[in-house]
């Protein structure tokens, strides 16, 4: 292959920067006061990395970092819910025992329980600037009786929509919310089916060539013949 | 509707650069309706309330609006979705990475090859792969050919909402098949192209492609000026399309809206020109932008964007160059990507279409999003359908181009 | 009934027999399935498929579903063409029942088949003879236009072989048969009832000795 032909091109989005999240996250925390604001890295896509907000103040920071000069975020482009259940966090710990006498320092495997929340993720742009993404995190307290969020429809009209969305598929409450109801499912739809331990309903009666998961699905309504 | 409102503007006593001490207030209220309206009816219990859909001739799909008309004019609308609700989401999670891309041709069945670049280009972002200069021409043709391909059916639709009983309609599905001629012998199929991979495209053209090609892209500047001598200077269209469904700049940019709806209202905003992705920066093409934001705008707009298109395409063609057509070092199967989340995006032809991946360094996806443009454009067609008629709501509806593919996902 | 011999000797000399009741039919049928009008009811992606069927490159005029008629009442073919969701579903057997006798449905693409590509679906309802019953499957995702085509010539053949006395006469001609199915209603989590039973029912799999075990 010739030299040539081998310029390669760089990876998309070439859009400005958006600013440091640490000058970000000082900057929120002067601007509303008793906010608690924290970095989550992004391993895989530093520039993306994101800024939790807790949601009493999240419409606070959202109308600063639309209104901030410099910043401009003017365009919600995207609001995501995502489901993280419980998890089983194992942990190296230093803990002290007593082992023949003498009291040392071992290193012991914990086992935690991460308790479970429902998290709403925001991309902000700026169109009158040229600037993005600014990734913003909400998350809830657990997932079953404290699904609440701040919606963030007064001060975006772009979330209006997307967060109706997330509530009919996740369960996730927006608190001022002008018309919060289920939009892609019918309204007596009981479950919320995005979230991980949604069960499905068992209509898979009819396979005509079923194999792993969904053979046991079709034996449950009827004996498979042949070679078994 | 006038387009001339204020643009809110800092007053001086706000904090500027992180200065500030004091928490921020909302000094004044905002130029623009930011919390929609809720229903109620101002004519005491004489309205009446119209269900536009599922299944009407007039409707892109099915979709639904529920309009509360007081005599001819409308006081409420709301969309009602869902009809076609077929959880692309809850696939991706259980789907690999690469069998994913068979269903992003499903989403905005139009234009299979820009849905395949917004995904494509998500996975290279977060896997960091590189495309070779070949294939990347190649999602340029691809792509623009698509955009052509939606922009004249979206023409074709909007004027058999508008009781053309489907002339322009006819004249544009014959340019798409020419076009579906050629996505069939490039990548096998009419519709559902499924062509690009992660770090390149699938196969290389085969032999004459360029020529064919070049022969659709020089005989379709005759399809638009016929198209345009029919309907441009049409009394008609100027009539029903003028000064309807008017969308003003500063609720356009807070609703979320993109795409030459957007780029009808004034607003500079075209991801070939802000994200420069993929080697858009090497030609010279440019954007058109709207003055009133009304639905004539909007159809000027995809008219327009045609023939900046053909320029594109031109210029691709003209200057394809030899070479690979994949990263070597990009896997398709088995693909590991590592621990984290990218929000990769492209300007499909009805707007901002991207993709938000959380993976956990398996094979499968943790969460798959779609941002889809015609969903988050919807949400203010009930603000543009106020005090006009049904039949302007329905013309309006025909201008925001919705797929409900994509809508629904 | 004639001698087959004779007949055919007839045949020969240039003279046709028939009875009065098979021409009737013919006739009959000839005139059911050379006018077939299409209700335009496109879901998903194949409803692209189908409009293209109806351009001018693939006619579908030349066999006589020229018009696509917007409303259930004039219309006597439904094309089924895209995921029918469970939302969708007790709309798409109501505009059935709206239709008149005699009333046919093509089932277009994977997805009206049983579900297609998005068979796992929560929300997708796999297939619509869980509901209705379905006289021609067209698979493909999305078939070509030519496929559609070949569909309703497909169904043209069953209505020419159709008798119109006997038991096996169509269901428009027995009048026990009602017309209408019963509309399923949202429920918690599925639809209610999941399929028509009297339409629909699990079949038993039957797994062959070449078949290898998975």
């Amino acid at each position: 292959m010739s030299a040539s032909s081998q310029k390669n091109v760089a990876p998309a989005a070439k859009t400005a920067p958006p600013p440091d999240l640490e000058t970000l996250k000082q900057r929120l925390e002067k601007a509303v006061p008793g906010i608690v604001v924290e970095i989550q890295p992004n391993p895989a896509v530093p520039e993306q990395s994101s800024l939790v907000v807790d949601p009493a103040h999240a419409v606070a920071a959202a109308r600063y970092l639309k209104e901030a000069e410099d910043l401009r975020l003017d365009y919600c482009s995207n609001v995501t819910g995502v489901d993280w259940p419980d998890k089983l966090v194992e942990e190296t710990v230093i803990r002290k025992q007593m082992i023949r006498g003498e009291e040392r320092e071992v290193e012991v495997t914990v086992k935690r329980r991460r308790p479970g929340f429902l998290e709403v993720v925001y991309h902000l742009y700026s169109m009158a600037l040229g600037l993005g993404p600014v990734v913003i995190r909400q998350r809830t307290v657990n997932r079953t009786d404290e699904a609440k969020v701040a919606s963030l429809t007064p001060v975006y009209r772009a979330a209006e929509f997307q967060e109706r969305e997330v509530y009919d598929l996740f369960g996730v409450e927006f608190t001022g919310h002008p018309d919060l109801r289920r939009i892609l499912m019918w309204e007596g739809f009981a479950d919320h089916p995005m979230r991980k331990d949604y069960v499905e309903p068992d209509d898979y009666e009819y396979e005509p060539t079923p194999h792993g998961e969904v053979l046991n699905k079709a034996r449950r309504h009827y004996p498979v013949e042949g070679t078994e | 509707m006038s387009n001339e409102r204020e643009v809110l503007t800092a007053p001086a006593s706000r904090p500027v650069n992180g200065e500030a001490d004091e928490a921020i207030q909302l000094e004044s209220a905002p130029a623009y309706e930011v919390t929609p309206k809720t229903l109620e009816d101002p004519a005491g219990g004489q309205a009446l309330e119209v269900a536009v859909g599922p299944h009407h001739p007039s409707t892109h799909g099915v979709f639904r609006m529920d309009v509360v008309l007081d005599g001819e004019k409308i006081v409420s609308l709301k969309p009602v979705l869902g009809y076609l609700h077929r959880n692309h989401e809850k696939i991706g999670e259980h789907t690999s990475y690469l069998g994913m891309m068979p269903y992003t041709d499903r989403l905005d069945y139009f234009c299979s090859l820009t849905n395949n670049w917004a995904y494509a280009i998500a996975v290279e972002q977060l896997t960091g792969y590189q495309v070779p200069e070949r294939a990347e021409y190649l999602r340029v043709i691809t792509a623009e050919l698509t955009r052509l391909v939606n922009h004249a059916c979206l023409v074709g639709f909007l004027m058999h909402d508008m009781g053309t009983m489907g002339t322009p309609l006819m004249y544009a599905f014959r340019e798409r098949e020419k076009m579906l001629d050629l996505f069939e012998e490039l990548t096998g199929a009419r519709m559902m192209c499924n062509y690009l991979r992660f770090g390149g495209v699938r196969t290389d053209l085969p032999e004459g492609w360029l020529d064919r090609a070049k022969a659709v892209v020089d005989h379709f500047p005759r399809f638009l000026d016929e198209m345009e001598n029919l309907l441009t200077g049409n009394e008609i269209v100027a009539g029903r399309t003028q000064g309807v469904g008017v969308l003003s700049k500063e609720l356009a940019i807070n609703a979320g809206i993109t795409g030459p709806s957007l780029r009808a209202s004034g607003v500079n905003y075209d991801l070939r020109k802000v994200d420069r992705y993929g080697i858009y920066d090497r030609f010279s093409f440019r954007v058109p932008l709207g003055e009133r934001g009304d639905v004539f705008d909007r159809y000027m707009m995809r008219v327009l964007e045609m023939r900046e298109s053909l320029k594109i395409l031109r210029q691709a063609i003209k200057d394809l160059p030899d070479g690979p057509i994949m990263d070597p070092r990009a896997r398709q199967r088995n693909l590991l990507p590592p621990k984290g989340e990218v929000y990769g995006r492209i300007e499909a032809p009805k707007g901002e279409l991207g993709f938000y991946l959380i993976s956990d360094g398996s094979r499968k996806p943790y969460r798959f999003r779609i941002r889809p443009p015609s969903f988050i454009n919807l949400t203010i067609l009930e603000d543009m359908c106020l005090g006009q008629t049904l039949p302007d709501a329905v013309v309006i509806l025909g201008a925001v181009d919705i797929v409900l593919g994509e809508v629904d996902r | 009934m004639m001698d087959e011999n004779l007949r055919s000797e007839l045949g020969k000399r240039g003279v046709i027999t028939t009875t009065l009741q098979d021409l009737t039919s013919w006739v009959y049928n000839w005139g059911r399935r050379s006018s077939l009008w299409p209700l335009n009811f496109g879901l998903a992606c194949c409803a692209i498929e189908m409009i293209s069927a109806s351009m001018a490159r693939f006619d579908i005029a030349r066999f006589g579903a020229e018009v696509f008629r917007p409303s259930p009442r004039q219309a006597d073919l439904m094309i089924v063409a895209g995921t029918v969701t469970k939302k969708m579903a007790p709309l798409v057997v109501r505009l059935f029942n709206q239709m008149p006798e005699p009333k046919y449905v093509i089932a277009m693409g994977a997805c009206a088949i049983s579900g297609g590509p998005f068979k796992q679906g929560y929300n997708v309802l796999k297939g619509i003879d869980r509901y209705l019953p379905v006289d021609v499957h067209i698979p493909g995702c999305p078939p070509r236009p030519e496929a559609l085509l070949h569909g309703i010539i497909t169904l043209q053949k069953k209505i020419d072989g159709q008798k119109l006395t006997g038991p096996d006469r169509p269901r428009h001609l027995k009048e026990a048969v009602p017309g209408e199915y019963p509309v399923p209603e949202y429920g918690e989590n599925d639809l209610n009832p999941p399929c028509n039973q009297e339409l629909w029912g699990p079949r038993p799999v039957v797994r062959h000795p070449w078949v290898r075990k998975s």
